[in-house]
């Protein structure tokens, strides 16, 4: 609670820092309130905490994604270098809406009454539906921001709808109670057609959100024309705090109904799987290969999701991690040489394993990472996930998935061959110093990952 | 305690290594080569001659999943790591005469390699094994698509993508392995030894490990990555892959897959039996064909690995001691005959017999370097490769007749390619390309000398390494024969 509070409230004080002449000081600032928020955040393990009639709680799997999803950010905001020398109008908006939107996404892990998720999915989205168009001079980045709000929040008035009909069928918002209320008489059944009917506008709304097919359309043009610099804050938080929001719905609402809802999902699973992998191969642009990636991970992460055991909670999130770090660093090296080179295609990394060793050498391990080579947290993240789905028989899906992973080093690796086996396409690229700080810690956090996965693969 | 020495030394010479500039690169890379020679050869002295894992090193790794940081030496693990670290050095000092564009990178990378390989050996503990198996993958694949030829791209990324997709296997069958072992789960060797699975299930489990260590080895029909790889990567990369890399496939099945699904291999062994003697038979017709001395070599090493499959899946003793004691032979021939190559390929810019000859009436010791190597290849008694060969084809024949008498059908098909090999690079009229040719220099000997001990040692006295492996190989057949 005391995160949602300072997230608040230091996002309306940027807001007036704005107004001062000297942007120089937002950034500094900006990372210090997630700096504090990220602290006083982890200060509330082991205490759990109920808020307004216990339609938030703040427990371990709160706290837990909501520190993934404050350290993804504080790991973006350095990219925002170039907006800070560009002195751009309106920076401390964006950073406002970063923070404003962070508060959505503590909700969504937080939440224990539908409502709360509503309110959290509508707070992150509305601030990633102009984030998306923050480019305004650049029509793909206005016909992003468009294009997200106009199918976001129909996806959100469908989500709406499904908790109402949940509500019509239960009498109640609070998941526990949808519980008892949706299994009372016979298990693995639904007691009314309606509940299933909300459960299903449920799942759709929340799919659409992190972008599980067939709901993901939106992704790669979305994905495309939003500025670099959001698309990893959006690629990573909302993936993150969506999938620890669904697992929450799932694990607790609709446990006893598993029969019902399990085709559906592992369908959407193998589409999401074959679509995201197949899907980026096609891709010669980096930036939307790395749009099509993301939906590949919402595959995996779908499949600890399914899996449905204890050891799930933990899959999720040590996933989401090591997807997060790696996708902010290699959209960082992505914003970068593409504000000097002036290409988002793989042609961009040309030789950079010459020009800039350092840049080259993190877009490596980061692509590693994704793809899930060991000595990376992506290795880890996948072994869990698999583990999860083995221990509940989904054996086939795991080979599928299998030979999803073995496809996504194809993509992956493509931007390696250019980065090292390449002629060089320009001249060095310019790197901030705290950019560089950024990559080195994520590079060094991505071998943690996958040196020491005990430190974090049980901690829920 | 050593196995940790053996298996971190060359981790942290690789990061040192990456500090030094310029070409003193090369030469620091090869100290700490043969500094870890030193260290593995201590560990052999010490080694006492039974079935026990010795020098184990244990340290919890991923507490709450049962996986540890397990590693050790039986006499079939010492073995190769002494092949590991016997070669690398030689390897290192083979590329002297070459000057690679960023060195430090190139011999760092050649050493984390070598920690990678070793730890492979060394792994008690299954998903250690799978850690450090995709960790030699990854260097191997840099320095065959930096340094490689001039069609290193699209082929490197054929190997990687090809050998990643095998392992990806590997891993699922070792998780499901995980899952089946009893009480809190485990991911210890002598766990999944002891697992109690049913045939269906030894079945499959044997399909997923099986096909990561073919493509590894590679088997037919999943060898087409090796051919393009070998010829297109750069000489110290080949020597690598074929020297060393090809013996983890072995290694696996051996270590990680016979003692594991014994039902599951006694229901396809006859199929590997034949896909591997097809090998044989398909990698030696192809090298008599080759005009590219690299490719030749590459196809008869297709040859060679599929006999020593087919000895190990006769689950003989003899089966079993020859295809580890022909690990090793392989390993130092192969190597060896490479290395000649790079020499050829240097001074005359061509790997193409039609364009060579007469290079013996220049260079008498290159010559004679080449004859043993060769002779050893082709399995002559008195060299390392009868040894192997014999006890391997002995395996065969106890296994089957026909099977036997097809396999053998290796021994003069390499005598057919390795020998005209010879006389149209050696022999003959000179031309334009070879009338000037050098000798071997003083670093090209250093090489090759020891190779050559080793070729003489293996043919004259194997029981040295024999008797080393003979305790571990009569325990691990104690276990499949269960």
């Amino acid at each position: 609670m005391n995160s949602i509070i300072l997230l608040t409230s230091f996002g309306i004080l940027n807001l007036f820092i704005g107004f001062s002449k000297s942007k120089k000081i937002i950034m500094p600032l900006v990372l210090l309130f997630l700096a504090i928020v990220f602290v006083v955040n982890l200060i509330g393990w082991n205490d759990t905490q109920t808020y307004f009639e216990r339609m938030l709680t703040i427990d371990n799997f709160a706290i837990a994604f909501t520190g993934v999803v404050v350290l993804t950010t504080i790991l973006v905001l350095p990219f925002a270098q170039r907006y800070v020398d560009q002195q751009d109008e309106s920076l401390a908006e964006y950073f406002s809406l970063l923070l404003f939107s962070l508060v959505g996404a503590i909700m969504m892990v937080a939440y224990e009454n539908l409502l709360m998720l509503f309110v959290g999915i509508e707070i992150l989205s509305i601030s990633m539906y102009v984030l998306a168009g923050s480019d305004k001079k650049n029509l793909k980045s206005n016909e992003a921001g468009l294009k997200y709000f106009l199918m976001g929040s129909f996806a959100t008035g469908i989500l709406l709808f499904g908790i109402v009909l949940i509500y019509g069928a239960t009498g109640t918002f609070y998941i526990s109670e949808i519980s008892s209320a949706a299994t009372a008489q016979s298990n693995n059944e639904l007691t009314s057609p309606l509940l299933g009917m909300g459960l299903l506008f449920t799942l759709i709304g929340i799919s659409f959100k992190v972008s599980v097919a067939p709901f993901h359309f939106w992704t790669p043009d979305v994905y495309e024309g939003t500025p670099t610099f959001f698309m990893a804050f959006m690629s990573t938080v909302v993936k993150a705090a969506g999938f620890a929001g669904f697992y929450k719905l799932m694990s607790v609402s609709f446990a006893g109904a598993q029969d019902i809802w399990f085709p559906t999902l592992i369908a959407m699973t193998v589409v999401t799987l074959a679509i995201g992998n197949i899907g980026a191969v096609a891709q010669n642009s980096f930036k939307r290969m790395m749009a099509y990636s993301s939906i590949s991970h919402a595959g995996y992460l779908m499949i600890a999701l399914l899996s449905f055991n204890d050891r799930s909670e933990n899959a999720i999130l040590f996933y989401s991690l090591a997807y997060s770090v790696s996708t902010v660093a290699a959209l960082g090296i992505l914003k970068i040489v593409a504000d000097q080179r002036d290409d988002v295609s793989y042609n961009a990394f040309n030789g950079l394993g010459r020009t800039n060793p350092l840049l080259a050498a993190v877009m490596a391990i980061s692509m590693c990472s994704l793809g899930g080579i060991p000595l990376t947290g992506g290795f880890f993240g996948k072994l869990f996930i698999f583990s999860a789905a083995l221990e509940q028989d989904l054996l086939w899906l795991i080979i599928l998935a299998i030979l999803m992973a073995a496809v996504g080093f194809y993509y992956y690796f493509r931007v390696i061959i250019a980065m090292y086996m390449r002629e060089p396409s320009g001249e060095r690229v310019q790197v901030s110093a705290l950019a560089s700080f950024a990559l080195i810690f994520m590079t060094v956090l991505t071998f943690v990952l996958g040196i020491a996965p005990g430190l974090l693969s049980n901690i829920l | 305690m050593i196995t940790a020495l053996l298996l971190f030394w060359p981790a942290l010479a690789g990061v040192l290594v990456l500090f030094i500039k310029g070409q003193n690169a090369k030469r620091a890379a090869f100290g700490a080569a043969v500094v870890e020679f030193v260290i593995a050869l201590y560990a052999m002295l010490q080694y006492q001659p039974n079935a026990q894992v010795q020098f184990q090193y244990f340290q919890p790794w991923i507490e709450n999943f049962g996986i540890n940081f397990a590693i050790g030496m039986d006499g079939i693990s010492l073995l190769l790591v002494f092949l590991t670290t016997f070669l690398v050095p030689l390897i290192i000092l083979s590329s002297f005469p070459h000057s690679y564009k960023n060195p430090n990178v190139f011999y760092a990378l050649i050493l984390f390699m070598q920690m990678g390989l070793i730890g492979v050996f060394t792994a008690f503990d299954a998903f250690l094994f799978y850690f450090f198996w995709e960790v030699a993958l990854i260097p191997i694949y840099f320095i065959s698509a930096v340094w490689g030829g001039e069609r290193r791209i699209p082929i490197t990324f054929k190997f990687f993508i090809y050998t990643i997709f095998g392992s990806l296997f590997m891993l699922v069958g070792f998780v499901y392995l995980y899952f089946q072992t009893p009480g809190a789960h485990t991911s210890d060797i002598n766990a999944f030894y002891q697992l109690s699975l049913d045939t269906t299930q030894q079945s499959w489990i044997f399909w997923f490990l099986f096909i990561a260590f073919a493509i590894k080895m590679p088997v037919f029909p999943f060898h087409t990555w090796q051919p393009d790889t070998y010829t297109e990567s750069p000489t110290q990369a080949t020597m690598l892959l074929s020297g060393i890399m090809l013996k983890m496939g072995i290694y696996g099945v051996i270590r990680w897959l016979l003692p594991i699904v014994p039902q599951g291999v006694s229901q396809w062994d006859g199929l590997v039996l034949v896909l591997s003697i097809i090998g044989i038979v398909y990698g030696s017709i192809i090298a008599i064909r080759q005009r590219d001395l690299k490719r030749l070599v590459a196809y008869s090493s297709i040859g060679h690995v599929g006999l020593i499959a087919a000895g190990i899946f006769t689950l003989t003793e003899h089966g079993m001691q020859g295809g580890i004691i022909q690990m090793l032979s392989h390993g130092i021939n192969v190597v060896g005959l490479f290395f000649i190559i790079d020499i050829i390929y240097r001074r005359t810019h061509t790997r193409d017999i039609k364009n060579l000859g007469g290079i013996t009436q220049t260079t008498p010791a290159l010559s004679i370097f080449f004859m043993i190597l060769l002779l050893g290849t082709v399995a002559l008694p008195l060299t390392n490769g009868f040894v192997g060969e014999f006890l391997l084809l002995s395996g065969v024949f106890q296994y089957n007749n026909w099977m036997g008498a097809i396999a053998g059908t290796t021994i003069i098909l390499s005598a057919v390619y390795m020998l005209r090999m010879f006389q149209g690079v050696m022999f003959g009229e000179q031309n334009a390309n070879t009338v000037t040719f050098r000798d071997v220099t003083g670093t090209e000997a250093a090489v090759l000398i020891p190779l050559v001990i080793m070729v003489f040692w293996i043919g004259l006295h194997p029981n040295t390494f024999l008797s080393l492996t003979e305790p571990a190989v009569g325990h691990l057949l104690g276990i499949i024969n269960r």
